[in-house]
This record gives C-alpha cells, structure tokens and sequence, in this order.
C-alpha cells in the first residue's frame, strides 16, 4: 500500500501523466502534487496519485548529506558540530542545492 | 513445521505450487495411492517426474494440466506452455530426449476453432525446437459454462542413463539460473490488464531439453539437481531441494539475473521477482569444481546467455534457504504459491 | 534533454559499499552511547525495507530498531472492519485496498463475507474504485484505510468529483498523534524516532517540532531506500549520543518543513481528525480520521443503517485470547514473544491483524524470516 515509487513524467494530459518507471508505464494522478510538473521531470506516487516532484538536483544533494553524516559519524565532536550546523543550514534555506 | 489438512473443501491455494499443495498431495493422494510397486522413482519422492528402471536404462514418465488464463499472452500461449512444460518436466529429471508427447484437451462449447488452430501451431513449433512430436491424444467437449475455455493436459516419455534429482545438493556445491527470472509470471499479469502497466513483458515460456543437454554434457556426473522453478519461482524451487538434500542454501540477491522492466514491474506491485513463475528457466546444481564450465556452457546456448551461479549450498539451516541482499541477510520465505492464480 | 530514465540515480541509494560504511558508523555510535538504545519507527514501509534488505542483520546488536503502530491495517480497529463487513453482508458493493480483504473484525473478516457470496473488490488505488462505481448501478462503497499520505488520495478523488453511488467508509488514521501516546508509555524506553518520509512529504517535518519539545526526544525523518534508512539511523543515535533533541530531515528529497500544503488543504478540506480507538492501543487523540461535515453526503456512515450487531452473534476464536498484536503495534513486544507466532498464527491462517497486512509486524517477520541470526550461517 505504501509503495512509493519515482518515476520520470513522459507525458501530461491534464491532470494525468503517464510515468516510466524504469521501462513500466503507469498513469499517475497529479491533483495533490504541489509544483507544477512537466515531462521530464521525477515524481513520488503514492497510490496512483504523485505526492511529490522531486527535481533531480535533490537527489545529489541527499548524496552529499550522506556523506556528511558518514564524516560526522567517524570524526571527533569538533568537526561533528560542524557538520550539524551546515545540516541545519540546509533545513532553514530549504533543500534546493 | 507439519501441519494437518484441516479445510474440507480444495481452495485456490491448493493449486499454487506452494505448501498447501504439497500438504494436499501429502496427505490424499500419496497417503491414499501408497507405496507404487516400482523399481525407481515413484509418488512418493514427489518429484518432476517418475522413473522405471529399464535394464540399465530409466525411463522418465510425466503429465501436467494446463490451465493457465489467458490463454494467449506476450511470448506464448497454452499450447506452447504444455509442450515446454512437459518437456521440462523431463529434462529436469536429467531425461532430454523425449520420445513422444501426449495431448488430451477438454474444450468448452463455443470456442473458437482458429484458435484452436494457432494453438496447435504453437504446440507444433514448440515440438520442433524441442526435436519431439504429439503422438496420442485426447479430445473432450463439455457444455458451455461448464468450463473456462480449454484445459489442456500433457504427458511425455523419455529414456535416460542417469536420473538427476531435486535431492543430490551437498555443501559446497554452487547454483547456477540459466538466465532471468520472473518473466513469465509478470507477462501474464501485465497480460490480465488488471495492473495498468505498460511495458515489454515476455513469457520466457521454451523447451529446456537442449539446454540441459549442454550442461550435463559439460559437467557430467557433477550436476547433482536440475529444477525448473515454475509456480512458487525460483523461492519454492530452492525450498524443495533445500528440504530434499537436507540442506541450506545462500543466495547473493545481487547476482540474481533480473530484467530492468521485471524488477520496476514487480517493485510496483509489491512482488519478488524470486516468488514469479518461471516457464523457460532452470536451477542447477553443481559441484563447485564443475560449476564454471557448466555455466561457460549454458552461455553458450542461446536460451542460457544470461545465466549466472546465484548461490552456495551450506550445512547450517537445512531446509532453509538464506538471501543475502548485499545489505544483510534475510530468510528467502516461500510464499503459500503464486502470487496470482492460473498463471500456468 | 534530461538523462534517460535509467535506473542508476535509484540506484545509488543502494550502493552496498555505502550501506556498510554506515553501519559500521551505527555501531561506533551505539558503542558511543555505551548502553542499549531502543528507537522506533512507525510505518509499515520502513519495517518492510529494513526486512527485505536484511538490514537488522547489519545493525549493531544493542540497537534495538523497533516498529510502533505504523502499519494502518493492522491498528483498524474491530468495530470498524464490522462496519465493512456488515456493510457487504448487506448487499452492499464494497471496494477496499488488498490487505483489508483478510483483516479480522469480531468473527468475520471481509474475505470471510466474500466467500458467502457479498461483493468485495481489491483495487489498488481510489480512483479505480470511483471507476467500478461509474461502471455499475448499485452502491459501492470504498472501505478507505491508510494514514495521512494515502486519505491525501481519498481527498483528491472526492474533491474531482465522484458518481451518485459512491461513497466512503472511513477508516483512515493519523500518525502524529500516536507517537505522543508512545512516548507516554510507562514501559517506553524508546529514545528516539525514526518518522515516515512520505506521510512528512503531505505534513512537512514542522509538525514533529511541538512533540520534540514536549518530549525531548529526537525525531528524524527518512526515505525508504536502505541508504536513507541506514543514515537516517545514524543521524539519529547522533541526536540521542549528544542528548540533543531535535527535528532532522534526512530525506531533503521528498520532504520539507512545511511539506506539501496543496495535499494538506485538500485532505482537511475532506477530512477532520477524531479522537477514536486503534486496535490494540485504545484511544488515540485525533487519530481518526472522518469526512467533514460538507461531504455527509459522501460518509457511508450517514447513507446506510450500518448493522453490526447481527455479527456479534459469532464467538470470538478463543485463539484470540493469546494474540498480543496490540502489544507488538505498541512496541513493547516483538513477534517472538507471541506464543502464536509461526504456529497457529500465519499468514494463511492469521490469528491477528499483525499477520493480515503487508505492513503488519508480524507477517513481515514471517515473510523475512524474522530476526534470526544469519550472520554466521556457513559452510
């Protein structure tokens, strides 16, 4: 029920895309998705409806993060406290890169 | 964990491949039939097939019902699938010559006779590659409604120097999937229109007897088990010879050969690949020494290019079959059978 | 032109490399902390990823991951999967999404009224159930259960308009409430929480910033791939090593502080949050979730004299007696701890709503495997 998967918007008929999911072509809902979306771009779906654009810049960004959190994990408080206020920086300016 | 037979009328998941047929089986026919007279393989080791001794030969004896909806789907059809079903069913007792196939099919009323046809062309086309013909057969009609379109049922009969079963495996020994798993399954299901995708999914559906022939002429006495993992996918089939040779088995998910368009279908939907139904795939197992000309062997064959060895037999955790993910480690469950009904 | 569609991108969020780095770092913190540390997390997909990965083999062993009530089939309480039963014994068209089919309410289940002859349809998302009702001339009522991110679904399909023979059993929760009455417990030790990626994406991570205060307990919300997972956890110890309790987004992808408010006006414009009971937990503040008065019209509750008490004649299995599902929702027992579990009680033979649903504790640890010791097994 929870499956959330994303999926590359190929086409747009109104309030319906059609979304590749990795060579599966599904028909998404897009009423609840709060940004505009055209082909091209990545979204979430969550029972048939897409929940969430996810421009693909982000995905780099959450790379990024992960990273930090291994350098975090592994270093001493010091550099720890750094890598968590630059985490906090992310939350405040929003999550664009 | 053995449990007593306790519903009173067969439900759908007696058919599935799964346990609960395999209790049913267990506990009327077998229970019922007893121990055959035969000086081989008989009911009661439940495997592909049976086997007659014949001076110093077998002779490997096999039947199936087919009844799977729809009857024509991408990559195949019924008629198709109960030739590569049969055929296979041989081959995976190590017999790859077939000496002939029987047809009985059950028609309802009405059905159409070009379909018939295409059927039976399918069935010809499928004996071809498999070097095998249709000898006997059967043919029934039955009133409209009393039945759904067509049942077809297969038998087929080959001679063998050496039986190979589900219950050879030894710790050590490698398992080999003779190319990508969970095509079949998913190409019926896309096929039933019930899950709105769209993408190329083919049945595999194919005789495997040439195959086989290649991999037991390049490892010999070395291949201890030969499966094809059908209803219940590649899970219920590494169950069955996990339990059969009393012992576990690991399997490096990551090696397992999976398409793009399978994996994404079945990400979707919630289902592993691993508990799909397979029509054109076969397990093998393999002392390790042997394992890797076997499987440059099946490379080479054109239903084999995209086999890889999967796993390892181990001796902790007989009759269980472990997955490991590449993250961790898990139990691989064996599903009741099939995810959906009537896929073969 | 952007790349094609590869599944690469995804594909990086399973890097395996990746995946060990970050375990072998949750075990230099839970060695850090020095202690046994309990967290848990509250949905179904998480526990079905950390199952299907076999992450729990790869986690240190004084950590202790646990799932709370986050599978929404299985907190549906009794009273209201009765509702749907006797809705469909009734003659009533009842569509409902596949997991319910089996969950059981006093005595019956809806596979149970099925298999007597009502009609019961499994569809995979709502508007294809508001399609079955434009096809047919009866009722149909969608029997809707999920939390936040799918009653988000529920909204949409009822604010672009539905057939006159629609409408919908509501049984969807609400999952930010409950995680006040977990950390209420007196037998909680859980110091921290792991929060769902997609029900933040609808109601963005503000919202867990009033329960942090409240609580001093860190709260970090994570995608479902096994990186996110295995990050988000560290991030988490991290919070709970340095006693600092905090909101942390480590799914910046999909989520962000005020989350989706196009989704959050539709869903409160559908729907109002209701004190109500969750199997297993009793009483959940706001936990409820039920149509608005402006869509009574909509509410099956108001459409039919929903007769329940002719399934109140059945006795209840005495196997049930032993079911402790509403412990293990909690997460103050695991699946092991049931004497049931495994035995009398399967996936093909459920004692329990754990058992039920794909998102149930229990039968994702049936499925799984549980949480054997795998480690180790060898040649």
């Amino acid at each position: 029920m929870c499956l959330g998967v994303p999926g590359r918007v190929i086409e747009i008929n109104g309030d319906v895309a059609t979304v590749d999911f990795w060579g599966v072509k599904r028909e998404v809902r897009l009423e609840i998705v709060d940004e505009p979306v055209a082909p091209g771009d990545y979204i979430l779906n969550h029972v048939g409806f897409a929940i969430r654009r996810i421009p693909p810049e982000d995905i780099e960004v959450t790379l990024a993060l992960y990273d930090e959190i291994l350098r975090a994990a592994e270093k001493d408080d010091l550099m720890a406290a750094d890598v968590r206020a630059e985490l906090d920086a992310t939350k405040t300016t929003g999550d664009a890169s | 964990m053995t449990r007593v037979l306790a519903d009173e009328r067969i439900t759908l998941k007696y058919g599935a491949g799964g346990r609960a047929m395999r209790a049913l089986i267990k506990d009327v026919f077998l229970r019922g039939f007893g121990e055959a007279p035969v000086d081989g393989i008989g009911l009661a080791a439940m495997d592909d097939g049976a086997a007659f001794r014949i001076d110093n030969r077998w002779l490997v004896l096999t039947t199936d019902s087919h009844v799977i909806k729809p009857l024509f789907f991408p990559g195949g059809d019924i008629g198709r699938l109960a030739v590569a079903g049969t055929v296979n069913d041989l081959a995976m007792m190590g017999a790859t010559e077939v000496l002939g196939l029987t047809c009985a099919v059950v028609i309802e009323e009405g059905f159409p006779r070009a379909e018939l046809e295409r059927i039976q062309a399918s069935m010809q086309e499928a004996c071809r590659e498999a070097g095998t013909s249709v000898v006997t057969g059967d043919t029934k009609v039955m009133g409209k409604g009393e039945l759904d379109g067509l049942i077809l049922n297969t038998a087929g009969v080959a001679l063998t120097d050496r039986v190979v079963t589900d219950a050879g495996l030894r710790p050590g020994d490698r398992i080999l999937v003779t190319g990508t798993v969970g095509d079949h399954g998913m190409a019926v299901m896309s096929a039933r229109h019930h899950f709105d995708l769209e993408g190329d999914l083919r049945s595999d559906v194919a005789p495997l007897n040439g195959l086989v022939r290649t991999a037991l002429a390049a490892g010999g006495e070395a291949v201890v088990a030969l499966k094809d993992p059908t209803r219940g996918g590649v899970a219920s089939a590494l169950h069955e010879m996990a339990e059969k040779s009393g012992v576990g088995i690991v399997i490096e998910e990551p090696s397992v050969p999976v398409t793009e368009v399978v994996r994404a279908a079945a990400e979707i939907l919630g289902i592993d690949p691993l508990h799909v139904a397979n029509e054109g795939k076969a397990l093998i197992g393999v002392r390790p020494q042997a394992a890797e000309r076997v499987l440059d062997a099946v490379k080479a064959h054109p239903l084999g290019r995209a086999a890889a060895v999967v796993g390892t037999v181990i001796a902790d955790r007989p009759g269980f079959v472990i997955l490991d993910t590449g993250f961790g480690r898990r139990l691989l469950a064996e599903l009741e059978g099939e995810p959906l009904p009537r896929i073969c | 032109m952007p790349p094609p569609p590869s599944g690469t991108s995804q594909l990086k969020f399973r890097e395996p490399a990746k995946a060990r780095e970050l375990a072998s770092a949750l075990a230099t913190l839970t060695a850090a902390i020095g202690r046994r540390v309990s967290v848990m997390h509250v949905c179904g997909s998480h526990e079905q990823a950390i199952a299907r990965f076999g992450l729990r083999s790869a986690f240190p062993r004084d950590l202790d991951v646990i799932m709370g009530p986050g599978c929404p089939v299985c907190i549906t309480d009794v009273p209201e999967v009765d509702e749907g039963v006797a809705l469909a014994r009734q003659g009533v068209a009842i569509a409902t999404y596949g997991d319910m089919l089996k969950v059981p309410g006093t005595a019956k289940s809806l596979a149970d009224a099925q298999a007597e002859g009502a009609t019961v349809h499994v569809v995979y998302s709502v508007a294809q159930a508001v399609e079955l009702a434009r096809e047919m001339s009866g009722e149909l009522v969608f029997f809707a259960t999920g939390f936040e991110t799918t009653a988000v679904a529920t909204a949409a399909a009822v604010l672009a308009g539905v057939p006159k023979n629609f409408s919908v059993l509501s049984a969807h929760k609400y999952i930010p409430p409950v995680m006040e009455i977990v950390a209420e417990m007196p037998e909680t030790k859980v110091e921290g929480f792991l929060a769902a990626g997609h029900a933040a994406t609808i109601t963005g991570w503000g919202i867990f910033e009033p329960f942090v205060e409240r609580h001093r307990i860190p709260v970090v919300v994570a995608g479902f791939e096994p990186l996110d997972i295995l990050a988000g956890l560290v991030s988490l110890l991290e919070l709970i090593r340095d006693r600092t309790p905090k909101v942390l987004n480590a799914y910046p992808r999909c989520v962000t502080r005020e989350g989706n408010l196009k989704a959050q006006e539709q869903l409160f414009r559908v729907f109002r949050p209701l004190g109500g009971r969750w199997r297993g937990i009793a009483h959940v503040p706001n936990g409820n979730l039920r149509l608005t008065d402006e869509w009574a019209h909509l509410d099956a509750r108001q459409r039919f004299r929903i007769d329940v008490a002719s399934l109140w004649d059945y006795a209840p299995a005495s196997l049930s007696q032993s079911c402790i599902c509403g412990d293990i929702m909690a997460g103050i027992a695991s699946p092991g701890d049931c004497t049931l579990f495994g035995k009398e009680c399967l996936p093909e033979t459920p004692v329990g709503a754990c058992m039920v649903s794909s998102e149930g504790t229990c039968k994702i640890w049936h499925l799984y495997g549980g949480h054997p010791d795998l480690g180790e097994a060898r040649l």
